[in-house]
């Protein structure tokens, strides 16, 4: 069965995909892997920001790319409030470990309770002039479906890079999970610095829900099935690096890709997972971790 | 002297009206409750979760059902009542749920939840208690439990498996030249994998060589790689048992790709409802599916476009599939089983009577006249093979109308032509 055509496209398919889920990825990996608060609730995060992307396509007729961005202030609001909620209730007291997964857990449900009673539970879609169509170079095929996604998470992951290396609020969200006390001496407030940071891991879910809802259908629950994987590919990335975790969601959707062409479907997760053990075998800090 | 007597035959007289009264208040209770005492109906229902959406929609549809059977005075001249839970689309919930109906809300039938997995784990309580179990959309439950209370609405039949796709290799192999090669595509669920092992041994028995059997995860974001994978391999024919999510990212790709198969389809979960028709539209165009209900001129049995009436009036409100054709009917139709059978025994005690006088009854329903074999489930299969067809757009309106999604199977409610091979009619 193997062929040029398969493997090229099979690729293509994978590298698409992969730009996808960095974009899913992305808010965790500044929230996890920079702040150390494990917020399991950005998947819901997302499914929230799929359904403000519904509301104003199905109503407006919006773009849903346009409306994701659009949506990232609002976002980026509602994630300052929740870090500063998290903050007084657990980061403040020492209580963040357990008491603090359980209140995000209690923020997902209360996002999809919250979805349901809005939207009820049936599947939500958008229409954009792009979906269905299909982009073809040769023996490859570039569906709009997934070329959209990619571009535009590519597009944030650089921006969010570039702010992190390049202004002194981005290197300071750098510094402020290695050495909190350097970062209050250089004169910066770190309760302030991380509120930004969560502020923009959450901003990204709106986008990254804009992405989700243009490849496929959601209904609120939907979030659970991401859960594992971002968290796999934030960690084989390497804990807080946005070119890790972008290399890592790249290898994650190639490698399922190339498996369910050649392999199977069915072996896509575990083959996935895999990769994840194997390079945390060989590099536990992952791809670009430091230890 | 006398104002003692007096006083006391006023106390006597007080006395006795007190008694008279207390006894007439005791006394009507008892007479009146015995014909208002309401009939309780416990189940659980997949009200949040991944099945929520079916789930919502079937209570909507049951709650439909118990205004209109109240309003005609109820079951036994008593009127009836729900008590029911969110099992949350989790089995582990399912047990509890039936113990507590049964033991502490002392419900006095009981009906299951939507699907498969949610109907399997309350078997053995129903089945201790000895109590007829009308079950919602389960596949081939009772193959394992072999319990002779059990009934089952979906329509797929006496071997549920199989007939779920007989009528797909029934078209397929009436073609010439005939079809000679399938690829086999399943979500990797209980309820998706016993569709494609029908499917299987129906292809099997039709001669076809199985080119491509896969099952994949739910929650698969992109279908192209699996797709084309498929494509490669050169199937004739294409079936697939899957869930709402997937089948929306599997037409979807297929378009994108340029599906070349003869007929592609089979058991998608999803391409019922308007949500799916409204977005993939044109997509659809070729594709045949199973599907129970259709607003085709063959399928308009006695009550179904009034209950539907009622449905869609409310399903924007509810938040459910607004054109409520899959499951919402036969959600009404159980209960309807249910209510009449108890009618014709006269009493809610005597179970196995119950489910005698069900084995033996043809129903009319709204879904049409339902009798069911000895495995509980239909007598004969009714899974319509459905062809969408001449799709212009995603305007939900044309999806209300016939000869969108056209009946080609069985024979006695065909509603339309086959168009073959799928190319011809995308």
């Amino acid at each position: 069965m193997f062929s040029i055509d398969l493997l090229s496209n099979a690729l293509v398919a994978g590298l698409l995909l992969g730009g996808f889920y960095a974009a899913v990825a992305l808010g965790l990996s500044i929230v996890f892997g920079q702040l150390d608060i494990v917020n399991i609730a950005h998947p819901a995060f997302v499914i929230l920001g799929s359904y403000v992307v519904y509301m104003t396509n199905s109503a407006l007729g919006w773009d849903p790319v346009l409306a994701g961005v659009l949506f990232t202030p609002l976002f980026f609001a509602l994630g300052v409030v929740v870090y500063r909620i998290y903050y007084s209730g657990f980061e403040r007291t020492g209580r963040e470990s357990l008491a603090g997964l359980a209140f995000f857990f209690g923020i997902m449900f209360i996002l999809e309770v919250t979805i349901i009673l809005i939207y009820g539970v049936d599947y939500r879609l958008v229409d954009a002039a792009y979906i269905g169509q299909t982009l073809r170079f040769g023996i490859i095929d570039l569906p709009y479906r997934m070329l959209v996604p990619f571009l535009t998470a590519m597009a944030m992951t650089a921006g969010i890079a570039l702010y992190l290396s390049r202004t002194f609020t981005g290197r300071a969200i750098l510094a402020v999970s290695q050495d909190r006390l350097a970062l209050e001496l250089m004169g910066a407030n770190p309760i302030r610095i991380k509120s930004l940071a969560f502020g923009i891991g959450l901003a990204t879910a709106a986008i990254a829900g804009a992405l989700l809802i243009i490849i496929g259908p959601v209904e609120p629950s939907f979030g659970r099935v991401y859960i594992g994987r971002v968290f796999a590919i934030v960690i084989l990335g390497g804990m807080g690096s946005i070119k890790g975790t972008l290399l890592a969601a790249l290898l994650i959707g190639v490698s399922e890709s190339m498996v369910q062409t050649f392999v199977g479907p069915s072996w896509a997760d575990a083959v996935a997972f895999s990769v994840l053990l194997l390079t945390l075998v060989l590099r536990p800090q992952g791809l670009f971790g430091r230890l | 002297m006398l104002r003692i007597r007096v006083t006391r035959m006023r106390a006597w007289v007080l006395t006795g009206v007190l008694a008279i009264s207390l006894a007439a208040v005791a006394a009507y209770p008892s007479s009146a409750g015995a014909s208002s005492h309401p009939i309780k109906i416990g189940f659980s229902m997949t009200l949040t979760g991944g099945l929520a959406g079916n789930g919502k929609a079937a209570l909507l549809a049951m709650e439909i059902w118990r205004e209109d059977i109240n309003k005609k005075g109820g079951i036994l001249g008593r009127p009836v009542e729900f008590v029911y839970y969110d099992d949350a689309t989790n089995p582990a919930n399912v047990p509890g749920i039936y113990t507590k109906l049964l033991n502490v809300d002392k419900v006095d039938l009981v009906v299951s939840s939507y699907g498969t997995n949610l109907i399997a784990p309350a078997m053995p309580i129903i089945m201790k208690k000895k109590l007829v179990f009308m079950t919602l959309f389960g596949l081939a439950v009772n193959d394992r439990f072999n319990y002779d209370r059990y009934f089952q609405i979906m329509p797929s039949g006496p071997e549920p498996k199989r007939d779920w796709s007989r009528g797909f290799f029934q078209l397929a192999m009436a073609q010439s030249p005939k079809p000679a090669t399938i690829a086999l595509l399943a979500t990797d669920s209980e309820f998706s994998k016993n569709a494609v092992a029908g499917a299987r041994d129906n292809a099997l028995d039709a001669g076809l060589k199985v080119v491509y059997d896969e099952t994949f995860k739910p929650g698969t974001a992109d279908f192209s790689p699996i797709v084309r994978a498929m494509q490669a391999t050169k199937p004739d024919l294409v079936y697939v048992g899957c869930y709402p999510p997937e089948a929306a990212g599997i037409v979807r790709a297929a378009n994108e790709i340029g599906l070349e198969a003869k007929m592609f389809g089979g058991g998608m979960v999803g391409l019922q409802y308007a949500a799916l028709l409204t977005s993939l539209g044109p997509q659809l165009n070729g594709m045949v599916n199973y599907d129970f209900w259709a607003p085709e001129s063959t399928l308009n049995f006695p009550g179904i476009n009034e209950f539907l009436k009622k449905y869609q009036a409310k399903a924007a409100e509810a938040g459910v599939d607004p054109l409520g054709h899959y499951l919402p009917p036969y959600a009404y139709a159980y209960l309807e089983i249910l209510a009449q059978a108890v009618e014709a025994v006269g009493s809610l005690d005597d179970h196995g009577k119950l489910a005698e006088h069900i084995h033996k009854t043809t129903f009319n329903t709204v879904v049409g006249p339902v009798s069911f074999a000895d495995n509980g489930e239909w007598a004969k299969s009714r899974v319509l093979m459905v062809q969408f067809q001449n799709i212009k757009d995603g305007n939900i309106e044309q999806f209300h109308k016939p000869g969108k999604r056209v009946v080609l199977y069985p024979d006695e409610v065909k509603s339309g032509e086959f168009i073959y091979p799928y190319a011809n009619a995308r």
